[in-house]
């Protein structure tokens, strides 16, 4: 047993955030909202130049033969910088489906080009009507009644749909599956595919909470009224405080939903919708207390506190929203937890 | 990260649970605040003692197993599914026994820790004053040096297990010049000694678990003393952080108290599925329990690998605490007009309910309010300026 990050996965993360934060600014991102569509190309060479698209590909495959548990700790650093970019549907979600068994030959080629920083794949889920970043993808990795579809850009017909946060880039697709396009059949895979999306959504979610708690305690450190500053009272000390509990609460339930997801633990769906329910529960928390401690200044357009509310609230609905989560994880519990023994807590054990 | 247990850890709960089987008394022991039960439950620390699970992450020389902090969950765990004993020297084992280890002399650990683990020595805690609650530094009660002595005049309130325990543990002013945190000493104070006069207060379910004490030129000798004199704020937060964090509410009781919410959930269904938000809550409960137990786990990783707790026990404690009201809250929703009822009132079901929920009501309270938390979590983690 040990519930701990490697010196390794804690230093590359490191690394990717202090990258993230010294070039993903609140500027760059106001800049790329104003662009037709709002990708940075330099920014995109740069994330490939750490490294990061061949996270997930296998070793064999020029990548770096890395998991579910590497990625969360740069999901999360994802979210707190709010990263203008749909690189983990390529380099997490669809490389993790692709480097799965699949028996198909095109996934190897892919796999390199993904490593080498020179693929971008959309993914799309009947989860999400829209598809995040179609417009940029070479392919796109499409869910279809009878299995995973990867399918040329070239065949999609793309209607661009805005969001709430002006940095997603979103995109009604429409599409023929091929039996040429089909990847798998497998349901398997593509169940893992949306374990994985919602668990990337949840570490960004408790990244951005974090964020928005920093920039709460600095302003709150800052503005004063009757004389102090707003941060000495424990009417908005006590606000802040409960998001700070809610955020560290959540990250073990992401560690282990990441190791179960990693493991093929046959409990990973029910520890994954935990997370990504405790994960929304916190951003929600940290959205609303952050903007109520910074009063008025908070509702403008000018604070950068709206660029990571507004992710918080778009991505809250991604990858299944909330409730489809708490149904899934009240399944379980009415039906077996009851009878769980304190061993079963980490189920992979058995 | 490797979230399985070893095949040693499998083991060694196995051993845990063999033991557990062969000697829990198989019918509850009466509450351990009447003095009927406080016998019952000493005896019942003495057989535990002389199994070797006295407390079993303490070196085999001070009575304990040498059991890392995994185990000690595993330990927890079994403990709390087998229904055993609470631990009616908790305030000894729990939170002097960690702050000795810590601060102790070698003569102080030889001379109390075995006798805590045997049940032998039982301890009460001396925190709280009547003019010195959430504010601790308020601290008026004097110790003052006389030679190789002590010598303790005032007042100790809302003191946990004193009406039957043999010593307390608490935090006195030596210099009687001082204020607020500094000038206070850490004493360990024999409850027979002359001069100490006990008070028991009943609690909200009519048992004397606190007591009031007064102090009257008790004199303790100074070889009584946890570290330097005027350095007690310090040992007082050592205390304090493993009351609120690790070792006090181990997350195994809020697992038992989830499963059981769940199972009571599933016997009255068609009554609580009247108002969805009770499944709701029993969800919550289930997930909170999970998130403590895993956060747990995480802090014993990063302990064992040479990490330290600090203001972050302040967050579990907000945690646990809250989790335990809302859990217990639920279950006297599911049990409606039975939730009310005692034992001789036909609520045999309700009964450990009705306890556990009367008891959820402290938790916010102490070990620190949870305001005082909450300040703690903005101040000390968050970097908010003080008031």
């Amino acid at each position: 047993m040990d519930f701990t990050f490697s010196d390794d996965q804690l230093e590359f993360t490191d690394t990717v955030a202090k990258f993230l934060r010294k070039e993903v600014t609140p500027t760059l991102i106001r800049s790329l909202w104003e662009t037709e569509d709002g990708r940075s190309p330099e920014l995109a060479a740069k994330l490939a130049e750490l490294g990061l698209p061949a996270l997930s590909v296998p070793e064999a495959l020029g990548g770096l033969g890395l998991g579910d548990v590497d990625w969360l700790p740069l999901a999360r650093e994802f979210g707190y910088s709010a990263l203008p970019d749909a690189l983990l549907d390529t380099a997490w979600l669809a490389a993790g489906a692709l480097a799965e068994d699949t028996g198909n030959p095109v996934c190897a080629e892919l796999l390199t080009a993904i490593a080498a920083g020179e693929a971008r794949i959309a993914v799309g889920h009947p989860a999400n009507p829209l598809v995040e970043d179609a417009h940029r993808a070479d392919r796109l990795l499409l869910l279809h009644d009878d299995g995973l579809h990867l399918v040329p850009a070239s065949e999609v017909r793309l209607e661009a749909r805005g969001s709430l946060d002006p940095s997603r880039r979103l995109f009604a697709v429409g599409w023929q599956p091929r039996a040429e396009t089909r990847l798998t059949a497998d349901p398997r895979v593509a169940a893992r595919l949306f374990d994985r999306g919602a668990l990337a959504v949840a570490a960004q979610l408790v990244g951005l909470s974090q964020r928005i708690l920093d920039l709460s305690t600095q302003y709150t450190g800052e503005r004063q009224q009757f004389g102090k500053a707003i941060g000495t009272f424990q009417a908005v000390k006590h606000r802040l405080a409960d998001v700070a509990v809610l955020v560290e609460f959540a990250k073990p339930v992401l560690e282990r939903a990441a190791y179960a997801l990693a493991n093929g633990d046959p409990l990973a769906p029910v520890f994954v919708s935990h997370a990504r329910v405790a994960a929304g529960d916190a951003a929600a928390a940290a959205a609303r207390n952050g903007i109520q401690v910074h009063g008025a200044i908070g509702y403008t357009w000018e604070l950068d506190l709206q660029i990571f509310m507004k992710r918080i609230w778009a991505l809250d609905g991604a990858w299944g929203p909330r409730r489809f989560h708490k149904a899934r994880v009240s399944d379980f519990v009415v039906d077996r937890a009851g009878g769980l023994d304190p061993g079963d807590l980490f189920a992979a054990a058995s | 990260m490797r979230l399985h247990f070893t095949e040693a850890q499998r083991a060694f709960r196995a051993e845990v649970r063999a033991w557990l089987e062969a000697n829990v008394p198989a019918e509850p022991l009466e509450d351990f605040d009447t003095e009927a039960g406080f016998t019952q439950h000493r005896l019942w620390e003495r057989t535990l003692s002389d199994g070797g699970w006295g407390m079993v992450t303490w070196p085999k020389a001070y009575g304990g197993r040498g059991c890392d902090l995994i185990e000690w969950l595993i330990f927890e765990e079994e403990y709390w599914r087998a229904g055993a004993p609470a631990r009616v020297n908790q305030n000894g084992l729990f939170l002097l026994g960690p702050t000795l280890m810590e601060y102790g002399t070698e003569e102080q650990k030889r001379r109390f820790l075995p006798a805590m683990a045997s049940g032998e020595e039982v301890w009460a805690q001396g925190w709280s004053e009547p003019g010195a609650g959430s504010d601790m530094a308020a601290i008026r009660c004097t110790a003052v040096r006389d030679g190789d002595h002590y010598v303790i005049n005032g007042q100790k309130t809302w003191s946990t297990r004193a009406r039957w325990a043999d010593w307390l543990f608490g935090l006195f002013r030596s210099d009687p010049a001082s204020s607020r945190h500094r000038g206070l000493t850490f004493l360990l104070v024999p409850l027979r000694s002359p001069g100490v006069t006990v008070r028991p207060i009943r609690q909200l379910n009519g048992l004397p678990g606190f007591a009031e004490i007064f102090f009257d030129d008790v004199r303790v000798p100074v070889d009584n003393r946890l570290a330097d004199e005027g350095a007690g704020w310090q040992v007082a937060m050592a205390t304090a952080g493993f009351e609120r964090g690790l070792m006090l509410r181990s997350p195994a009781r809020f697992q038992q108290t989830a499963r059981r919410l769940v199972q009571l959930y599933n016997e009255r269904r068609a009554e609580a599925d009247m108002d969805p938000a009770i499944r709701d809550a029993v969800v919550r409960a289930w997930m909170g329990a999970e998130a403590y137990t895993l956060s747990t786990y995480a802090t014993a990783s990063r302990l064992i690998k040479g990490g330290h707790i600090g203001a972050e026990a302040s967050l579990t404690k907000v945690f646990w605490s809250e989790l335990d009201q809302r859990m217990h809250e639920t279950a006297m929703a599911i049990l409606g007009a039975e939730a009310e009822l005692l034992p001789d009132g036909g609520g045999d079901e309700s009964r450990s309910w009705l306890e556990g929920f009367l008891f959820a009501q402290a938790g916010p309270i102490y070990a620190g309010t949870n305001e005082i938390q909450r300040n703690i979590i903005a101040e000390r983690l968050l970097g908010m300026p003080r008031a």
